[in-house]
C-alpha cells in the first residue's frame, strides 16, 4: 500500500500556522452550506449525500490511514440498514436506537470479516474481503428477516428521544446533518489518537511496526472493526431517510461504489471522501433520469481515475499552486 | 583501431542520488579490464548502466562503434553485451539446464551446449535439478556459462569471486583464462585483489563515482602503495 | 434404488457433474487469474467480463455471422485476447511501477464499463446459445444420464488447463514467464522483450476467460451478468489455492467445484455460500493458501 497511500495527510500538527487558519475557514464556510442547504436543493437528496459522504469517510478511514483496501464493506453498510429497518420496524425501537443496534451490528460483522481479512495483505485482503461479503449477500438472500427481493419496506423514522418527529424532512436532515458531523469528529479524533499515529506507522512500513513492538494484527483489526461500525453509522441512517433497506446495499457494487467516492476525492484525505459521494452521488441522480446506465459511467471514471487522476480532486487541490499557497501540505 | 567499449563522461542516478559523476573509460577487444574501489563507489552502478538496467543516465556509451543511449534493455544483449549481475540472478522455478538454455543466441561464436558442458562438466551432471538447488560456485559457473551460448562480445560480470571457496575461485580463474583464448572481451568489478591480478589485464580504480587511476597489470608493483591508501586494504 | 449416504445414487452422481462443471470453469478461470497475476502482480478484476465477452463473442458470431460453435471456440479467445493485448499495451501497463491494488482497481472500472456496455446493448436477461449439433443429446451410463455437451466441457477444460500448464512448465515460451516472474530486469537484459511478454501473457489470460465463456454459453444463459457472479467466487478459489503454483489454481478449482456440487446434494441451502466457507476455514487453518509460496 505504500505507493498508493503516499498521498496520505501528515498528521495535523506538523501543519503550519496557515494551514490552520485555512481549515478553520473552511470549517466555517462548510458547516454554514450544510445548515443552509435544504433552502437550495431537495433535502432528501442532501440527506442521501450525507449518508454516502459518511460511508465514504468511513472507508478512508480504513484505505487512507490504515492502508488497507476492503472489496467488502457493503456488508457493514447495508447490513446496518437492514438490522436498524429491522428493530425500528418489527421491534418498535427509537431512531436511536435503531441507529446504534445498526452500529453494533456493523461493528460485530466487521470484527467476524477482519478476523479472517487480516490473515493476508494487499490484493489477498481485497479479495477476501469480497469473497465474505459475497457470503454476507447470500445470507441476506436467504435470511428470513431481510424479506429477500423486496427488502424491508416502510420503515418508520419514528420520534427522536422521543419526541422530536423525524417524518417531516427538516428536521430529519438536521438529524441526519447532526449523526453526520458526530460520524466526521470521531473519525477526526481517531486518525489523530495514537491509535491513529499506529495505524499509519504500519501503513507506512508494516515490518518496522512489527519490529518496533507492535501487535500489527490487533491494529489493523481494531481499525478495521472503526470503519465496520462509522459505515454501519451510515447505513442505518440511510435506511431511515429512505425508510427501507434492500439487497442493493450489501451486494458488491456498493463496495465498489464507496472505493470509487474515496478515489474520486482523495484517498487519505480527511474531507476528499465527502467529495467524492456528493460527485458520485450527484452522477446518479442525473443519470438516473436518462436510459444511460450508471455502471458504464462508474466504470470509466474508475480507469480514468486510476490512470492519471490518483491523489483524488482533494489531493490535486491540496498539491497544487493555490493548495500550496493556503497552507495545505504538497503531496507527491 | 577504436575500442570496443568507450564510455565517457557517464553520469548515473538512483532517483535523487547522484551516483556516477562523469566516468571515463575504454575497453579494448580481447582485453580484461578490473574495476577496482571500495564499497559504494558506483563500480556495479557503472556495469548496470552500461548494461542499460539504470536509465536515468547522461554522457556517451558507445559500443562496437554504436551509440547505446537510447538502445532500451532488451536490445543491449542484441548488440553483442552479456551480464552477469552480482547476485547472479539463477532462477529458482527453472532446471539448470533452463536456467542455460534461457538467454536467447544474440550472434554467432557463442559455445555450443556440449562445449559448455566440457567447461562445466558439473552443470552436465545436475541439468534437470532446480537452478537453486546448485552450490553458490556452481551457481556462478551457471550464470557465466548461459552467458556464452549466446554469443555476445563483451562479457561483463559483477564481483564473480564474491562468497565461493578459494577452489572455486581458482576455477573461475581458469574459465576467465580459456576465454580470453577465446578472444572474449570481459569486464568486471572485483573486490578479490590476488585473483582480480591473476585475470586483468588492465585496472580502473574508481572512487567517489569516477575513474582515478587506469594502469596495465605491468605497473601493478609500482601502484601498490595508492591502491592501498584509495582501497584501504 | 441405489443410496449412498441416504441419498439416490442418480441425484449424487448428478451434482457431482454439476460440481465437476462449475470446477472446470473455477479451474480455467483460476488458473487464467494466476498466470496473470504471476507474471503482472494484477489482480484481473475483469477476468469475469472477459469470460463474459467470451459467450457474447460466441452468441453474436452465430447471430450476426453464422459462425458456428466450433470456429467460435478459436476465434472468439482469439477476439477477446486481441482486445485484452490492447487494454494491456495502452492502460494496464502504466500502473507496473504502482501498489499492485491500482490493477485491481482499474481492471475492476474495466469490468464494470464492459458489463455495463453489454447490459445496455443487450439487457440484462440472459440468452440461449444452443448446443451444437455433434455434441447435442446424452448418452446413457447405466448408473446416469449424461448430456454429451456436459462430458465435452469436462474434458476439454481439463485438456486446456493441462495444455497450459505444460506450455509453462514445459516450454521455452513458459520458461521465459517463470523466470520474468521471477526478475523480469535481467531477463530483458539478457535479450527477451519483457514487455512484450507482459502484453502476451494478458491476452493469454483473457483468451483462456474467453475461451471458457464459449465454453460456457451452451450451459448457463448468456448474460451480461454471468462474470461477475462467477469471478467472486473464483477469488475465493485463488485464495483457498494460492496464487503460487499454476497446478495448485486448477486442482483448487476442480475441488471446489465439486464441493459445491456435493453440498448441492446434502444441504442445498447453503450450496453458493460453501466456497466462501472453505475459504475461511482455509484461512484460519493454512492463511497462505494450500498451495500458496507468497505472502
Amino acid at each position: 500500500m505504500s505507493e498508493m497511500t503516499q498521498t496520505a495527510a501528515k498528521p495535523r500538527i506538523e501543519r503550519s500556522a496557515t494551514a490552520s487558519r485555512t481549515y478553520a475557514i473552511f470549517l466555517i464556510i462548510g458547516l454554514v452550506a450544510l445548515i443552509l442547504a435544504p433552502m437550495f436543493f431537495y433535502p432528501i437528496f442532501l440527506m442521501k449525500l450525507l449518508c454516502f459522504a459518511l460511508f465514504a469517510c468511513a472507508f478512508n478511514l480504513l484505505l487512507g490511514y490504515t492502508g488497507l483496501l476492503s472489496f467488502g464493506h457493503a456488508t457493514f453498510f447495508g447490513g446496518a440498514a437492514y438490522f436498524t429497518a429491522h428493530v425500528v420496524k418489527e421491534w418498535g425501537f427509537p431512531p436511536e436506537l435503531g441507529i446504534l443496534t445498526g452500529v453494533v451490528g456493523a461493528a460485530l460483522l466487521g470484527l467476524i470479516m477482519g478476523f479472517f481479512a487480516i490473515r493476508r495483505q494487499g490484493i489477498y485482503f481485497a479479495m477476501i474481503t469480497l469473497a465474505l461479503s459475497q457470503m454476507f449477500f447470500f445470507f441476506c438472500l436467504q435470511a428470513k428477516f431481510t424479506e429477500g427481493e423486496d427488502g424491508i419496506q416502510s420503515v418508520p423514522r419514528g420520534h427522536l428521544f422521543g419526541f422530536i418527529d423525524l417524518s417531516g424532512s427538516t428536521n430529519m436532515y438536521y438529524f441526519v446533518l447532526a449523526v453526520f458531523l458526530i460520524g466526521m469528529v470521531i473519525i477526526w479524533r481517531f486518525i489523530n489518537s495514537p491509535f491513529g499515529m499506529i495505524l499509519r506507522s504500519i501503513r507506512e512500513n508494516e515490518p518496522r511496526a512489527i519490529s518496533l513492538g507492535y501487535s500489527v494484527a490487533r491494529y489493523k483489526l481494531g481499525a478495521f472493526v472503526m470503519s465496520a461500525a462509522l459505515a454501519g453509522l451510515a447505513g442505518g441512517l440511510k435506511a431511515l431517510v429512505f425508510q427501507f433497506a434492500t439487497l442493493t446495499d450489501v451486494a458488491w457494487q456498493m463496495s465498489g461504489e464507496v472505493i470509487l467516492m474515496t478515489l474520486l476525492g482523495g484517498i487519505g484525505t480527511l474531507i476528499g471522501p465527502i467529495f467524492g459521494a456528493g460527485l458520485v452521488v450527484t452522477l446518479q441522480n442525473y443519470l438516473a433520469t436518462s436510459q444511460f446506465p450508471v455502471t458504464i459511467v462508474t466504470g470509466v471514471i474508475f480507469m480514468v481515475c486510476v490512470l492519471v487522476f490518483r491523489r483524488g480532486i482533494i489531493g490535486e487541490f491540496y498539491a497544487s499552486r493555490l493548495g500550496r499557497k493556503l497552507g495545505f501540505e504538497h503531496r507527491r | 583501431m577504436a575500442p570496443l567499449l568507450q564510455v565517457s563522461n557517464l553520469n548515473a542516478w538512483y532517483g535523487e542520488s547522484h551516483v556516477l559523476h562523469g566516468v571515463d573509460m575504454t575497453v579494448g577487444e580481447g582485453e580484461t579490464i578490473t574495476i577496482l574501489g571500495r564499497n559504494g563507489v558506483g563500480k556495479t552502478t557503472t556495469l548496470r548502466t552500461i548494461v542499460g538496467i539504470i536509465r536515468e543516465r547522461k554522457g556517451e556509451i558507445r559500443f562496437a562503434g554504436k551509440d547505446m543511449a537510447n538502445v532500451p534493455l532488451h536490445k543491449t544483449a542484441h548488440n553483442g553485451i552479456g551480464f552477469v549481475p552480482e547476485e547472479r540472478g539463477i532462477f529458482s522455478t527453472l532446471t539448470v539446464e533452463e536456467n542455460l538454455m534461457l538467454p536467447p543466441v544474440v550472434a554467432e561464436g557463442g559455445m555450443s551446449l556440449e562445449e559448455i558442458y566440457e567447461l562445466f562438466p558439473n552443470l552436465q551432471e545436475r541439468r534437470s535439478s532446480p537452478g537453486t538447488k546448485l552450490s553458490g560456485g556452481e551457481q556462478q559457473m551457471l550464470a557465466i556459462a548461459r552467458i556464452l551460448r549466446t554469443g555476445v562480445k563483451l562479457l561483463i560480470l559483477d564481483e564473480p569471486t564474491e562468497g565461493l571457496a578459494p577452489v572455486i575461485v581458482q576455477r573461475i580463474g581458469e574459465v576467465l583464462k580459456t576465454l580470453k583464448e577465446r578472444g572474449m572481451t570481459v569486464l568486471l568489478v572485483e573486490q578479490n585483489f590476488r585473483f582480480a591480478s591473476r585475470v586483468a589485464d588492465r585496472f580502473y580504480l574508481m572512487d567517489h563515482g569516477r575513474m582515478v587511476a587506469n594502469f596495465p597489470v605491468a605497473e601493478l608493483p609500482g601502484k601498490m602503495d595508492m591502491l592501498h591508501k584509495v582501497l584501504g586494504v | 434404488m441405489t443410496m449412498i449416504f441416504g441419498i439416490p445414487l442418480q441425484a449424487f452422481l448428478g451434482q457431482l457433474l454439476i460440481g465437476l462443471i462449475n470446477g472446470s470453469f473455477y479451474a480455467l478461470l483460476s488458473l487464467g487469474l494466476a498466470v496473470i497475476f504471476g507474471l503482472l502482480r494484477v489482480i484481473n478484476f475483469a477476468h469475469g467480463a472477459q469470460y463474459m465477452l467470451g459467450a457474447f463473442a460466441a452468441m453474436l458470431m452465430l447471430e450476426y455471422f453464422g459462425i458456428n460453435y466450433w470456429v467460435a471456440l478459436i476465434l472468439g479467445p482469439i477476439v477477446v485476447g486481441l482486445f485484452g493485448a490492447v487494454i494491456e499495451r495502452t492502460m494496464l501497463s502504466r500502473l507496473y511501477n504502482l501498489d499492485p491494488l491500482y490493477g485491481l482497481l482499474f481492471t475492476f472500472g474495466l469490468a464494470l464499463a464492459i458489463e455495463g456496455t453489454f447490459r445496455y446493448l443487450y439487457g440484462a436477461a440472459g440468452q440461449p446459445y444452443s448446443v451444437p449439433a455433434q455434441l447435442a443429446g446424452g448418452t446413457n451410463l447405466g448408473f446416469m444420464f449424461l448430456p454429451i455437451y456436459r462430458g465435452w466441457v469436462v474434458v476439454v477444460s481439463l485438456v486446456a488447463c493441462i495444455g497450459t500448464w505444460l506450455l509453462i512448465e514445459k516450454t521455452k515460451l513458459g520458461a521465459y514467464l517463470r523466470a520474468a516472474t521471477e526478475n523480469p530486469v535481467l531477463v530483458q537484459a539478457f535479450g527477451v522483450n519483457v514487455p512484450v511478454l507482459l502484453t502476451l501473457t494478458y491476452g493469454l489470460g483473457a483468451a483462456l476467460a474467453a475461451f471458457a465463456g464459449v465454453l460456457a454459453a451452451p450451459i448457463y444463459q448468456v448474460s451480461p451478468l454471468m462474470g461477475s457472479n462467477i469471478i467472486i467466487v473464483v477469488f475465493a478459489v485463488v485464495v483457498v489455492g494460492g496464487m503460487g503454483s499454476i497446478m495448485g489454481a486448477i486442482l483448487t478449482g476442480y475441488m471446489l467445484g465439486i464441493a459445491e456440487g456435493l453440498t448441492k446434494v446434502f444441504y442445498p441451502e447453503a450450496s453458493n455460500i460453501v466456497i466462501f466457507v472453505i475459504m475461511a476455514i482455509v484461512l484460519l487453518l493454512r492463511p497462505a493458501g494450500l498451495f500458496g509460496r507468497d505472502a
